[in-house]
């Protein structure tokens, strides 16, 4: 049979893995002794820790504001590129290499840049060390959401240009003999036509940023005082350096029902948008 | 009047358009331009930009420090396997699924499409009990074989292969093949180009993949590059070899820019249907 491999395999390494993970989260276990069933006590201590609802904030926090700038930025750099422009498959390569590029790669280099003594960000803004980034509470997320958005923009980039490049080129010619020019045009006719775009996109990458690791482990390690510290991290801080399998399933699991709930919200409003087509 | 005004937004949009791609730039050539700098060049200030003279040595001097060669070559081990494993699996089940009627075909097909849904995190402490189970950890079968799967190639190779005409079967039965046949010699070869999207997709995400990497290797003969170097960075606190880690990051960063800058047309177009999953 031509699906048997791929069955197997999904049912291995993904599916049957769907389930541990549920039952770990009822478990006392640190991957040695035997698991000791625990009832919903992961849960309840998650819930009523402090650090949770830090941790929960954090990720929200970076999540949306990360989202936020790789929606509006590519967009207006989409709407620049959907017009006869020279050189817009260089444009298409240059936004696209921060995608590509492993995160080890970015890691370092923006490290570097973010150097608060010998960094060329503070030298090109001429503020000498007076804002140190990744080791200012207040600067080590913002800084961590430039180099997320400085990695998303090609991506969005091209499902913007896509979106743009459905619409008609008759609707930009009617709306031009009706006198919608320029920023008039962009708010009243192309903006509406690409809210599905722009609802799927946001959504994505919503998604995506709730599912970062490697930014955090290569950067911050969730700090400094926790102020970096987000979901998938604290989870693999849980498992595999405190041992903490039971806490880190439950929450694996909190963070997959999050997940779950924004492809629903997704799933429904697209048939909403569907149906008023 | 109307010629005008569109200059103005040509003209808009290409300042945008530069301005963009040289922040997009920008941190790559530093990257490049720091990988020749010595450590007192590096930690002159104000910054050098042009360095002057021009330092080869951090090349070398990296390969030394650690065993840049070993990374490479896991790395690469586990990216072409990896992709020719994936597309394999992914474009036998996306032909089933688009040309071979089968019992429970689209309730299957639903239960593939759902797993591109689950984020890979939760799987991940599970995922490395099995392997410890099956005394993987540390071996080229912990990096691989779980990045076989996923719905999304399935879902990939099944969309083209429902393009194709509807007669290939009953022609290709006539010509005296056997459905195994059929998909070989003839679905295949005309699946090319999906192939080619899937193949740099899965190539890319797997030289870049670093989470699952981190905990399933733990010796220095069995780390990927990410890995490899992550831990090269993590090992100074204080004072760092910046000429070193920018040396090795270029040297990481030019498989997946030259895969990418051979087959771009390919992945943008993946991005795209990936853009319109239904």
């Amino acid at each position: 049979m031509f699906i048997m491999p791929a069955f197997l395999g999904t049912l291995i390494f993904i599916i049957i893995p769907i389930f541990i993970s549920f039952g770990l989260g009822f478990v006392e276990w640190d991957l040695i002794g035997l698991p000791e069933f625990v009832g919903v006590q992961n849960y309840h201590e998650l819930f009523s820790s402090g650090i949770f609802y830090e941790v929960l904030w954090n990720t929200f926090y970076y999540a949306f504001v990360t989202a936020l700038f790789s929606i509006l930025i590519p967009l207006v750099l989409a709407y620049a590129l959907d017009r006869k422009i020279k050189g817009s498959g260089l444009f298409k390569t240059a936004y696209f290499l921060p995608y590509v590029t492993p995160m080890i790669v970015i890691a370092i280099v923006w490290t570097w840049i973010f150097d608060p003594n010998y960094g060329i960000l503070n030298w090109l803004l001429g503020i000498g060390d007076s804002i140190k980034w990744l080791y200012d509470e207040k600067f080590a997320m913002p800084a961590l959401i430039i180099v997320s958005v400085w990695k998303n923009i090609g991506y969005n980039m091209i499902i913007f240009l896509a979106g743009l490049q459905a619409i008609p080129e008759s609707v930009n010619e009617a709306s031009e003999i009706d006198g919608a020019t320029g920023a008039k045009r962009f708010f009243l006719v192309t903006l509406p036509l690409l809210t599905p775009t722009l609802f799927f996109v946001s959504i994505m990458t919503v998604i995506m940023s709730f599912q970062v690791f490697d930014l955090i482990y290569l950067m911050t390690e969730g700090g400094p005082e926790n102020s970096t510290m987000i979901m998938v991290y604290w989870l693999f801080k849980q498992a595999f350096e405190y041992f903490n399998i039971g806490k880190a399933s439950a929450i694996a699991y909190i963070l997959f029902i999050i997940i779950l709930l924004l492809t629903l919200i997704q799933w429904i409003t697209r048939k909403k948008w569907v149906l008023n087509e | 009047m109307g010629i005008k005004r569109v200059n103005w937004m040509k003209i808009i949009s290409y300042t945008l358009l530069i301005a963009g791609a040289l922040s997009m730039l920008a941190p790559f050539a530093w990257m490049f331009i720091t990988s020749m700098m010595t450590q007192k060049q590096i930690f002159s200030y104000p910054p050098e930009i042009i360095p002057d003279p021009i330092h080869f040595k951090n090349y070398p001097e990296v390969a030394k420090a650690i065993p840049v060669a070993t990374y490479f070559y896991n790395s690469a081990v586990v990216a072409v396997l990896t992709t020719v494993g994936q597309l394999l699996i992914a474009s036998m089940a996306g032909y089933a699924f688009a040309r071979i009627s089968f019992k429970h075909r689209e309730p299957l097909f639903l239960l593939f499409l759902a797993t591109t849904m689950v984020p890979p995190q939760v799987n991940i402490v599970p995922l490395f009990f099995i392997m410890r189970e099956l005394h993987w950890i540390d071996t080229y079968q912990a990096l691989i074989i779980p990045g076989l799967f996923g719905g999304f190639g399935i879902f990939l190779m099944r969309q083209w292969f429902k393009t194709l005409p509807a007669g290939l079967e009953e022609a290709a039965k006539i010509d005296g093949c056997n459905p195994l046949q059929t998909y070989f010699k003839i679905a295949l070869p005309l699946a090319l180009p999906a192939l080619a999207t899937l193949g740099i997709f899965t190539f890319i995400l797997t030289w870049n993949s670093f989470m699952w990497p981190l905990i399933v290797t733990n010796t220095d003969s069995m780390r990927t590059l990410p890995v490899g170097l992550a831990i090269f960075k993590g090992s100074f606190r204080e004072t760092t070899e910046w000429g070193q880690l920018m040396a090795c990051a270029v040297i990481s960063v030019i498989p997946v820019i030259g895969v990418f800058l051979l087959g771009q047309k390919y992945f943008i177009r993946g991005i795209m249907l990936g853009g319109m999953k239904e």
